[in-house]
Order: C-alpha cells, then sequence, then structure tokens
C-alpha cells in the first residue's frame, strides 16, 4: 500500500511538472511583457483584455482538444464560426427573430455541421483531416453566399452585451464563493469515498490543502477581475466550456473511450467501445463549442463578417499542441489547451502591445510553437 | 572447428539495472547453439551488443570474430563483419515489395540509379534457395506473417552472413513453413555457418541445436552441449527452480451448456465468397476448457472474433449464451452477453500502452465498475488492485504504465480487462504467445482456477502441448472446416496433427 501510495504520487508529479513548466512559461512570458512595455502589461485593465481575447480560442480549443485526443482533426472551426455566426446575426436582423432564437440557432448549426462531418468521419471512413479541409473552404464558401460577402451589422443591445459586458463585481463574489464552495465540497469527497474503499485512509487534510492553490486562484482573479470592470462575459462562458470540458474528459465514461479510442482504436473497438459513435459525438461537441464562440465573436465586433474567424482553426490547434496535446491521438488535457490558449493570447497581446510589426509577431509565434514541442519531445525521452 | 565468434565478459548497465553481468559466449563454425532464458533475461539485450545496436564503448568486455576483436559502432559495421540478425519484431517495410526490402539499403545501383532487373533477379533466386513460392514483386504488407519472416531469412542470407541470429523465428510460423525455416537452417550449417538461435520453444530447441547456453538475471548460468541436457533440467536453470509438470492437474466438473455456436461461416472481406470459417458448430459448458488446435490460416481466430461480432466481413450463424439465442452484431453486444475476449496479439488488439493499467484493465467493464456516465475513481482503483494481487501481475501500482511491463504481466493485463467484464464465456486467442516460461505456467493455473470456479473457456493456441495439456476437449480446424474432435484422453499429438493438416 504504502509503495503504491509513493509510486501515484511519483506518476502525479510527473504530470504535473509539465503543468508547472507550462505556468513557468506563462509567468517568464508575462514578466518579459510586463518589463517590455512599462508595465502595462500585467495591469487589470489589460489582463482583463487579454482574458477576452483569451476566450475564443480557448472555447474552440476546448473541443478542438476531445477531437484530437480522439485522433482525428478538425480544420473547418473558423469558416464554421463565420457561418454560424452570420447565421444568427441574419436571423436576429434581417428577419426579425428574438434573442433566443438567434443564440440557438448559432449552437444549432454548429451542432449540427460537426454531427454532419463526424458522420463523413466514422461512418463513411473520409479522413477528418480532409473532411474538415473540404468544410473550411465549403462553409466559407456558404457565408459568403449568404451574405453576398457583406458584413451585418448588429444592433440589438442584449446581443452585444455577450461579448461587451462585464458580471457585475457583486454577481463575480457571488460566482467565486460557489467556485470555492464547490472546491471543497469536491475535496471533502474525494477523501470521504477514498476512505470508504481504503484508500489512503484519513488524507482530509492533504485534500484539502491541494483545495488550497485553486482557491488562491479563484480570489486573486476575482480581485484582478473586479479591479477593472469585473468578469467579462466572454471570459465566464469559457470559464464554463472549460469546466465542462474537464468534466467529460475526466470524470466520464465517455471521456476516457475518447483517450482509448486515440490511444489505439482497435483495442477500443474490441473491448465493446462504439468508436464511431464516439467520433461522432466529439464532433458534435466541438461544433456546440464553435456556435458557442461564434455568438461572443458576433457580439463583440456587434456585426457578423464573412472572413471572421480566418486561420482561428490553428490558433486552437495550436493552444492545444503548446498544451501537450499529441497530434496522434490519445493524449492532451484541457487545462493544458485552455493553458496553450493563454500563451498564444498573451503573445498576441503582448507583441501588439510593443507595437512589433505583423510580420515580426507571425515569425515569433511561429517559432514558439515549434519550440514549445520541441521541447516537449525532448522532455519525453 | 573454428570457433566463430567469442563475447568475453560482457556487462551491459541501464540507469538502475544491470542488464547483462559478465556473460559470455562462443559459437564454432557451423554450430547451431541455442540461447534461451525467461523473458528479461538478457538475450535480446546480449544480441543487440553483438550487432551493435549498442556501439562498442556502452558496453564492457570483449567482442572477437574469427580471432579478431571487434568494436561495432554501428549496425552496418556489424554487417560487415558477417553477423546477420533476425529480430522478433520484424524489421520489413510492409508498403515496399519483397525484393525493395531484401536489398533495402543496399540496391544495386550506378550512379544513384537503382537497377530494377538485377533486385528482382536476384531476389526471385534467393526466393527459389529458399524454396519459397513468393513473387518478390508482392508488398509485404500482403504477406502472411510466416512468409514475412522468412523473406527476413532471404534478406539475411543475400548479405553472406557468416553469423546468424535468430530471436523466436517459428513464433508466427506453421507448422509446414517451420519445416522449410528448418531445412535451410540445416543447409546454412552444412555451409559453416554459426547460428545463435533464440527461442522460448524448447521442443525446437532440443531438435536442432548443438549447444545450449541458458541466461537468467542478465548471467550466464551455463552451457553444455545437447545431448547431456533434458527439458526439466533447461526449464530449471531457466527459472531457477524445478517447475515440475508446467500444466496443472485438472479434474473439472462441467455444467450446463455455457455456449452454443451453431453453423457458423465467416466470408473473407476481401473475397466475399471465399470462407475462411465454413460452417463450424460447437458448444461448451461450465468448467471446461475447450481448446481450437489448427495451423495458421485454418480459421481458428476468425471464428473467435465472428462469434465475439468483431468480424468485419460477412458472417452467418446462431449463437446460444446459456440456452438463449442471441444476436451479437459488435464487441458490445458480445459483452453484454457475458463472452469476454482475449485477442491475439496484445500490443496490437488488447492495450492502450500509453495508458496505464487501470485504464486498461477497466475499459471492457467499465460502465460497470464506475457507472454508465460517470467514472469512478475509487472503485476503478480498487476493481484493478484486486485483479493485480489474484493475477499477481508485478507492477508498483495500478498506475503504472502498461507499455513498461513486461510481455508477461501485459498479458496478465488483458486477462484482467475480460475478467472485469464478469464474464460467463471466455474466449482466448494465443494466451501465451511471447511470453516467458514463469509467466506462462501462472497463466495456466489461472485458466485452470477459472475453470474450476465455472467459466467456460474457448483457448486457441498454436502450441499444441498447450492445447493438450490444458484443454478437457480438443477441436481440430483446417482450411475453415472442424476437421477433427477428441476428448482429453484420447488426443494425441499425432492425431492432432494429423486433423490440423487435413489427413485425418
Amino acid at each position: 500500500m504504502a509503495e503504491t501510495a509513493k509510486s501515484s504520487k511519483l506518476k502525479l508529479q510527473t504530470s504535473a511538472l509539465r503543468a508547472y513548466t507550462m505556468l513557468g512559461a506563462l509567468v517568464i512570458i508575462w514578466l518579459f511583457f510586463h518589463w517590455q512595455t512599462g508595465s502595462i502589461f500585467l495591469t487589470p485593465r489589460n489582463l482583463s483584455n487579454l482574458m477576452l481575447q483569451t476566450s475564443v480560442t480557448g472555447i474552440i480549443a476546448v473541443g478542438m482538444l476531445m477531437v484530437i485526443i480522439s485522433g482525428n482533426i478538425d480544420l473547418s472551426v473558423g469558416s464554421l464560426l463565420a457561418l454560424a455566426g452570420g447565421i444568427s446575426a441574419i436571423l436576429l436582423t434581417d428577419y426579425g427573430y428574438g434573442l433566443v432564437p438567434a443564440i440557438l440557432a448559432a449552437i444549432a448549426v454548429g451542432i449540427l455541421i460537426g454531427f454532419f462531418q463526424g458522420f463523413l468521419t466514422a461512418y463513411a471512413h473520409i479522413p477528418a483531416f480532409i473532411v474538415t479541409l473540404g468544410g473550411l473552404l465549403a462553409w466559407r464558401g456558404a457565408i459568403k453566399g449568404i451574405t453576398q460577402s457583406e458584413t451585418i451589422p448588429i444592433s440589438d443591445d442584449t446581443f452585444k452585451a455577450i461579448g461587451q459586458q462585464y458580471v457585475p463585481p457583486s454577481a463575480g463574489w457571488v460566482i467565486a464563493a460557489i467556485a470555492i464552495l464547490l472546491v471543497l465540497y469536491f475535496s471533502f469527497r474525494r477523501a470521504q469515498t477514498q476512505k470508504e474503499y481504503g484508500l489512503g485512509e484519513g488524507n482530509l487534510s492533504a485534500q484539502l490543502i491541494g483545495a488550497l492553490a485553486p482557491i488562491a486562484g479563484i480570489i486573486i482573479f476575482i480581485v484582478v477581475m473586479n479591479s477593472y470592470a469585473g468578469i467579462p462575459n466572454p471570459v465566464l462562458i469559457f470559464l464554463a466550456v472549460a469546466m465542462f470540458g474537464f468534466f467529460i474528459t475526466n470524470n466520464t465514461t465517455f471521456g476516457r473511450y475518447i483517450y482509448a479510442i486515440g490511444g489505439n482504436a482497435d483495442a477500443a473497438r474490441l473491448s465493446g467501445i462504439n468508436n464511431r459513435a464516439v467520433i461522432l459525438a466529439v464532433f458534435a461537441i466541438l461544433g456546440a463549442f464553435t456556435g458557442i464562440a461564434s455568438l461572443i465573436y458576433t457580439a463583440r465586433v456587434a456585426s457578423a463578417t464573412p472572413d471572421a474567424g480566418t486561420l482561428l482553426e490553428l490558433d486552437a490547434i495550436a493552444a492545444c499542441v503548446i498544451g501537450g496535446t499529441s497530434l496522434m491521438g490519445g493524449r492532451g488535457t484541457v487545462f493544458g489547451a485552455c493553458l496553450g490558449a493563454l500563451i498564444m493570447a498573451s503573445l498576441d497581446n503582448g507583441m501588439s502591445l510593443l507595437n512589433l510589426p505583423d510580420f515580426m509577431q507571425e515569425l515569433i509565434k511561429g517559432s514558439i510553437l515549434v519550440a514549445a514541442v520541441g521541447l516537449d519531445m525532448i522532455g519525453r525521452k | 572447428m573454428n570457433t566463430l565468434l567469442e563475447m568475453k565478459h560482457i556487462t551491459k548497465e541501464f540507469p538502475g539495472v544491470k542488464a547483462l553481468d559478465d556473460v559470455n559466449l562462443d559459437l564454432f563454425e557451423g554450430e547451431f547453439h541455442a540461447l534461451v532464458g525467461e523473458n528479461g533475461a538478457g538475450k535480446s539485450t546480449l544480441m543487440k551488443v553483438l550487432s551493435g545496436v549498442y556501439p562498442y564503448g556502452t558496453y564492457e568486455g570483449e567482442i572477437r570474430v574469427e580471432g579478431e576483436e571487434k568494436r561495432f559502432a554501428t549496425i552496418r559495421e556489424a554487417e560487415e563483419a558477417g553477423i546477420a540478425i533476425i529480430f522478433q519484431e520484424l524489421s520489413l517495410v510492409k508498403e515496399l515489395t519483397v525484393g525493395e526490402n531484401i536489398f533495402l539499403g543496399r540496391e544495386p545501383s550506378r550512379f544513384g540509379v537503382i537497377n530494377w532487373t538485377e533486385i528482382y533477379h536476384k531476389s526471385a533466386e534467393l526466393l527459389k534457395e529458399l524454396n519459397l513460392d513468393i513473387n518478390p514483386r508482392t508488398e509485404v504488407g500482403n504477406l502472411g506473417i510466416g512468409q514475412q519472416q522468412l523473406v527476413e531469412i532471404a534478406k539475411a542470407l543475400s548479405q553472406d552472413a557468416k553469423i546468424l541470429v535468430l530471436d523466436e523465428p517459428t513464433a508466427a510460423l506453421t507448422e509446414s513453413e517451420v519445416e522449410t525455416l528448418f531445412e535451410i537452417l540445416r543447409n546454412l550449417k552444412k555451409r559453416g555457418v554459426g547460428m545463435i538461435y533464440i527461442s522460448h520453444k524448447l521442443d525446437e530447441v532440443f531438435r536442432m541445436s548443438d549447444r545450449i547456453t541458458v541466461l537468467r538475471d542478465g548471467q550466464t548460468i551455463s552451457t553444455e552441449s545437447t545431448m547431456a541436457l533434458d527439458k526439466d533440467k533447461v526449464i530449471a536453470l531457466m527459472v531457477g527452480r524445478e517447475v515440475g509438470d508446467i500444466f496443472p492437474e485438472t479434474t473439472h466438473d462441467f455444467g450446463a451448456t455455457a455456449l452454443e455456436v451453431r453453423n457458423l461461416t465467416a466470408y473473407d472481406p476481401d473475397h466475399p465468397d471465399k470462407k475462411l470459417v465454413d460452417d463450424v458448430s460447437f458448444s461448451v459448458r461450465k468448467g471446461e476448457v475447450l481448446g481450437i488446435a489448427g495451423l495458421m490460416g485454418a480459421g481458428r481466430s476468425e471464428l473467435l472474433t465472428a462469434v465475439f461480432g468483431a468480424w468485419k466481413g460477412k458472417s452467418t450463424g446462431e449463437v446460444l449464451v446459456e440456452g438463449q439465442k442471441v444476436s451479437i452484431r459488435s464487441p458490445h453486444d458480445a459483452i453484454k452477453s457475458g463472452i469476454g475476449f482475449v485477442t491475439e496479439d496484445r500490443k496490437r488488439y488488447g492495450l492502450i500502452l500509453d495508458q496505464t493499467i487501470m485504464d486498461n484493465s477497466t475499459l471492457a467493464g467499465l460502465d460497470r465498475i464506475s457507472g454508465k456516465f460517470l467514472t469512478h475513481r475509487s472503485r476503478e482503483v480498487v476493481a484493478t488492485k484486486q485483479s493485480m494481487e489474484s493475477l499477481r501481475v508485478k507492477a508498483n501500482s495500478p498506475m503504472t504504465v502498461t507499455g513498461t511491463l513486461s510481455g508477461g504481466n501485459q498479458q496478465k493485463v488483458v486477462l484482467s480487462k475480460w475478467l472485469l467484464i464478469k464474464p460467463k464465456v471466455l474466449f482466448l486467442d494465443e494466451p501465451t504467445r511471447g511470453i516467458d516460461v514463469g509467466a506462462k505456467q501462472e497463466i495456466y493455473l489461472e485458466i485452470n482456477r477459472l475453470a474450476k470456479e465455472g467459466l467456460a473457456i474457448v483457448m486457441v493456441s498454436s502450441e499444441l502441448p498447450e492445447v493438450l495439456g490444458l484443454s478437457d476437449r480438443i477441436f481440430v480446424l483446417h482450411e475453415g472446416k472442424l476437421t477433427g474432435q477428441f476428448s482429453r484422453e484420447e488426443a494425441t499429438p499425432e492425431k492432432v496433427m494429423a486433423a490440423a493438416t487435413g489427413h485425418a
């Protein structure tokens, strides 16, 4: 028993080490920009803005993560975002649909197309790369056709609020309090069940110590956000999506099946897993998340443009990969993907503050992506 | 007789492990020298030292080829010194043709332009010399594993090897392919080629070898003339203890029929009118072990796969579990009906090597052990620990990654995955392939224990002693058809072999 406890801790340490390395990299990037920008970077205003910039990529990265873990890829999300947002905007402004139907329409478009692409991949055996490469072109074409390549301005204030408003500070504290209570509750329950099953008795204190970091994180986050204007709505949505993704991948049988299929599709199938249904589902989930992201994107700029979300798929894939996801499938975490999205957004944000020319920004981002994966490969050996 | 090879005082350390500890090995001209030992004894490591995979300087000790000291820095240098190795894991490129593979890296060419005529002409000659009816323009991926192995030998021969190392060459061969191979090896012997032969199959070792070297825990335990040894002695030297009869006593009480299969026919997915399993019926009772014997390609795995709902082609027939007709269209249906399937080739079909023992063990029964939708970590840990204990899986914790385990322990993890679905019927396909004697015996004991507890077991194995030693009844397949059935008392190796070759 003692031996077991020791080695599972050891295993925890290696995966935790990766997370700490990434966090360390993020801190270094932040401090560097803070120093270079004359102490602008780490101000509540800029951090709020940074989180805002992370949210669209982050939401899609969480869905993309599941698709990649299953051993697939989705290149169509940028175009799909434009299509879903565009349809929603047209229904709202041209056809006078209400707010709720317009919102649901964007998500429904995302799910349907995700479903369709998942079907072609899982049941018609067309490689996901090809299916979604086709999607990348086709959905962009569709939205250009529908809008005749024109921008659709949005005047509905409630809709715009999705992307532009903030959660009032007092409500922010209520959310924080609920989050902290949940963290405590789950720590308590984990200790309880472990005791019940005779695994590492009486480690409630250990569980509570483990809960300190997330609680501290929540409080710092709220303090920083509230000292500007409160949590931006998109950030709240992003956090909810991330929690959902975390839950799916860690606590559901479905999540385990995704990893199993990516790890060894034959072994998974022979273990009674319906590989096709799982693959169909991950594409549909990514579609839903893309629909949600399209609402934020459209609301933030208060208009739907046919070239919205161009190259977004690559940002989302890059976020996953920087976060330690294997493109071969079977490996990756939601935490990593979110951190990856935050690192990408930090680079964008910091380099813009420094007024680096576009070409420099692209060169640097590309190099960092390759270097991050390179270091990760060395670290694995 | 001239000494071809001497390896003296070879010591090789990996961080924390001494894989080889002062090992000595020599080989004469025209000698067939068997190298035996449990998995992890150091056989493969020793051969990697010999072949330059571990270059000079990474080990201690001395290698002499025909009296001359050699310090190989690369595999190529070892090849040039006349050493050819055929590794356990096939090292052919599946997408290339037989001819391309034989001359891979040594293509006859002029100014970098490949002479294809020469490649295919010479390949055809080599294959003919080996009595192999293989077109050198065939893609290797289209050949069976047995034929691939023989192509690998053709490749070694094309390099004029003086020292040929064969690592488990017969693991995937049919009886007739084994005979072909042995014929070839006898010819090579006459030509003076020295052979180091690594195998778990002691029958072959005793049939072919002049001397036997036993390795255990990285040390040379003994090198003796084969004449002076017998199987029990060698097994005792390998495991360091007397094992007696490696098959457990069986006194099974049989219950009601657990599984009945009627008129099962499975068609080749690539040739829909070709029957790979042809109208086979069988049944197995609770507490009974039904052995299915037959040669490679006889349709044994195909039969189990079709019953299990995992067959990719068309199949027809009826399946009854405990007297109830069931419709099995996917592995999921089979599991729901209470059938478990320890598939062959654990790395390809059995395990997710990147994942932990727990992730693998609970995969098939996850919805039972946890819940339908939510996982329950503590329950999974407890279930995994219990099965690790009862199967004696040697690993630190349920969180150990399966890819780091030995073959025997990996096989136990696959077994535990299927036991955790609490099956009524368990299919075992080559349950002990490529695992060492100690682990084999543990698996045998486990099969026996499960049968005693009332599980119905259907076992496919290419190792005849295993089928004869464990089964209460034996069915023999030949070209998809049932050609013989024997009770434990009736079965003899000769009768089973006759049925398996269609001479019954």
